[in-house]
């Protein structure tokens, strides 16, 4: 038997997100005294293969076919169904990513079988019964599955990365998948580049504002201050229903899921949906005139202040630490 | 063109989820309802492509009787006819989900001819499966991409009707362009969603809801037990009040490495 990670990648990037996947499936492994394989789609990510032996990989399948050339769901689930009819693995997984959501879904829909979406904690000797999210996070749901093969992704940033760098590589095999066009009618077929920069997703800072802002315009020393520290601005919900900021800004259970080095919250109350958003950020701030509010009740950190007020404020102390205004003698 | 959206009825929660004494359920007993947030958009989204384009709108949702109400809540927004496949009121595994909408979206399509476009919500708000759209696409044997945050329609090379799909990605966005009829699982952000009118409200109680039975059976998942997330304990650290707490925002930031 064998425990099989789906390997996510874009044209042949690796996607970080796959580390939690692969820690989670070499416990499994080791757990349960199987092998742990990984999947890689298209040639574009045959180099890949040469660092995965560092999480205890000990094959690497390497899918390819001439309509592989970029990501899409169905191919790439068909292909994932493809090898699981040859390999019989016990269990596939991958991680709790767009992608890796969508890809296992295929797949379980491909084979009738459930799919357990973002799991949090599991018994590596014993899947039948793992512990999910619920709520983006805000509930958690112990459930059983049954039937064939075992499908789960792992919840993002809910794991702790383990991995051995110069461990010995992983054999590579190559799969050649039966695909015809109508597999590639879900694929890429153009991509726009953001202009280069920090996203909100990798941002080792983000300043979010909520509706304690006021308005669009209010925005103006967010900005400044998440410019000043190389991060950039997010919001919650009321932010965005009032049109006062793009929904790509929007931290939250529907919006972009952050883990910055600090969440700086400004006038956020914290409901759940957004709070779900922002806690896998190693530190958050909150700065709020309630000191009631459940996002000053849940953050590392607390000032109880007006924003508008405090802002400014801790953007001139910063501009002071760096020399600016110069003193003049 | 014919566009069917899918919805769940959900809580509306507060601050704090809270579980039945059997721990099989959210209770609800304070709670208000409300449908997921990306399928609001989502019945935005069916209710625009039908202005610009014509034609009619469905919404379909499976869920106890009382989804009349998020039914009704669709229609007041302008969508044109309703579709509820009851339950028992527990809430169905995915497996069983997909079945009975698959099974009552061919039963419309019999007399109403096929859908061009069936909108599904990214994912819901409260079980957050990631998989219900999808499986009903595969019943279907219909193309399916999730995530999708921008819909046109066009013609491919061939002259064949396609959908122009439009994904956000961690360095910008990804367009697919998918074979008609398509299944779409949209995410919030695709728009900002109409409040009703009252002329909507009014209208809306004359729609009539087509219920649609299913006998599909149990998947392979089964809920064990909901349990809350362990509360950490409060340990907040005040750095201050007002604007006397810059110098230790700075401070942080600094022990953070991040001045």
């Amino acid at each position: 038997m064998t425990v099989l990670v789906v390997v996510e990648h874009d044209r042949g990037t690796f996607a970080p997100a796959t580390d939690e996947a692969l820690t989670v499936g070499a416990r499994i492994a080791a757990a349960q005294g199987v092998a742990l394989h990984a999947i890689t789609i298209g040639a574009a990510a045959d180099g890949l293969a040469s660092s995965l032996g560092d999480y205890g990989v000990t094959t690497v399948h390497q899918a390819h076919h001439a309509l592989l050339t970029d990501y899409g769901p169905e191919a790439w689930a068909t292909v994932v169904t493809q090898l699981v009819a040859s390999l019989a693995p016990s269990t596939v997984l991958a991680t709790g990513t767009d992608r890796g959501n969508e890809i296992l879904a295929h797949v379980a829909a491909l084979l009738d079988v459930p799919m357990m979406a973002n799991v949090l904690e599991l018994d590596a000797a014993n899947l039948s019964e793992m512990t999910r999210m619920r709520w983006g996070g805000s509930l958690l749901e112990r459930a059983s599955i049954t039937g064939g093969v075992t499908l789960f992704t792992v919840s993002h940033h809910s794991v702790e990365v383990v991995k051995t760098e110069g461990s010995p590589a992983a054999a590579v095999v190559a799969f050649a998948p039966a695909l015809d066009v109508k597999h590639a009618r879900t694929m890429v077929v153009e991509r726009a580049e953001r202009v280069a920069g920090v996203t909100l997703a990798t941002a080792p800072v983000v300043v979010s504002g909520g509706r304690g802002v006021g308005s669009p315009e209010a925005f103006a020393p967010l900005e400044k201050l998440a410019g000043m520290l190389g991060g950039v601005v997010g919001c919650s919900r009321a932010v965005t229903n009032n049109g006062w900021r793009p929904h790509t800004d929007q931290v939250g259970q529907t919006g972009t899921r952050i883990a910055p080095e600090i969440y700086i919250a400004c006038g956020i109350s914290g409901a759940i949906q957004h709070w779900v958003g922002a806690m896998a950020s190693k530190k958050i701030l909150a700065i709020n005139t309630d000191k009631e509010a459940n996002m000053v009740a849940k953050a590392d950190y607390a000032v109880i202040g007006d924003l508008h007020q405090v802002i400014p404020a801790v953007i001139a102390e910063l501009e002071r630490r760096r020399g600016w205004p110069p003193q003049l003698e | 063109m014919r566009v069917l959206v899918c919805i769940k009825r959900v809580p509306a929660p507060g601050a704090r989820i809270n579980i039945t004494a059997d721990g099989l359920a959210v209770d609800t007993a304070f709670l208000g309802f409300t449908m997921s947030p990306h399928e609001e958009c989502a019945v935005e989204e069916a209710v625009q492509i039908v202005e610009r384009n014509g034609g009619t709108s469905t919404v379909l949702t499976l869920g106890p009787v009382e989804a009349d109400e998020q039914l009704r809540y669709a229609a007041s927004l302008g969508v044109n006819e309703a579709i509820l496949i009851p339950t028992d009121g527990l809430d169905w595994d995915a497996q069983r989900t997909a079945t009975a909408i698959a099974s009552a979206i061919s039963a419309a399509e019999e007399t109403g001819g096929d859908f061009d476009v069936i909108l599904f919500g990214n994912e819901s708000a409260d079980s957050g499966g990631f998989q219900v759209g999808i499986r009903v696409a595969h019943k279907l044997a219909r193309p399916v991409v999730n995530g999708i945050k921008g819909i046109a329609f066009s013609t491919s090379a061939d002259g064949a009707a396609i959908t122009v799909a439009k994904r956000e990605s961690d360095g910008g966005h990804e367009i697919y362009h998918v074979p008609m009829p398509a299944v779409l699982g949209v995410k919030e952000g695709i728009n900002l969603p109409r409040y009703p009118t009252m002329k909507g409200r009014l209208s809306s109680k004359k729609v009539v809801v087509v219920q649609h039975q299913s006998d599909a059976p149990a998947g392979g998942q089964h809920l064990v037990a909901l349990q809350r997330p362990a509360e950490q304990a409060s340990r907040t650290v005040v750095l201050g009040t007002g604007v006397e707490a810059a110098p230790a925002i700075v401070d942080l930031l600094t022990e953070l490495g991040l001045v």
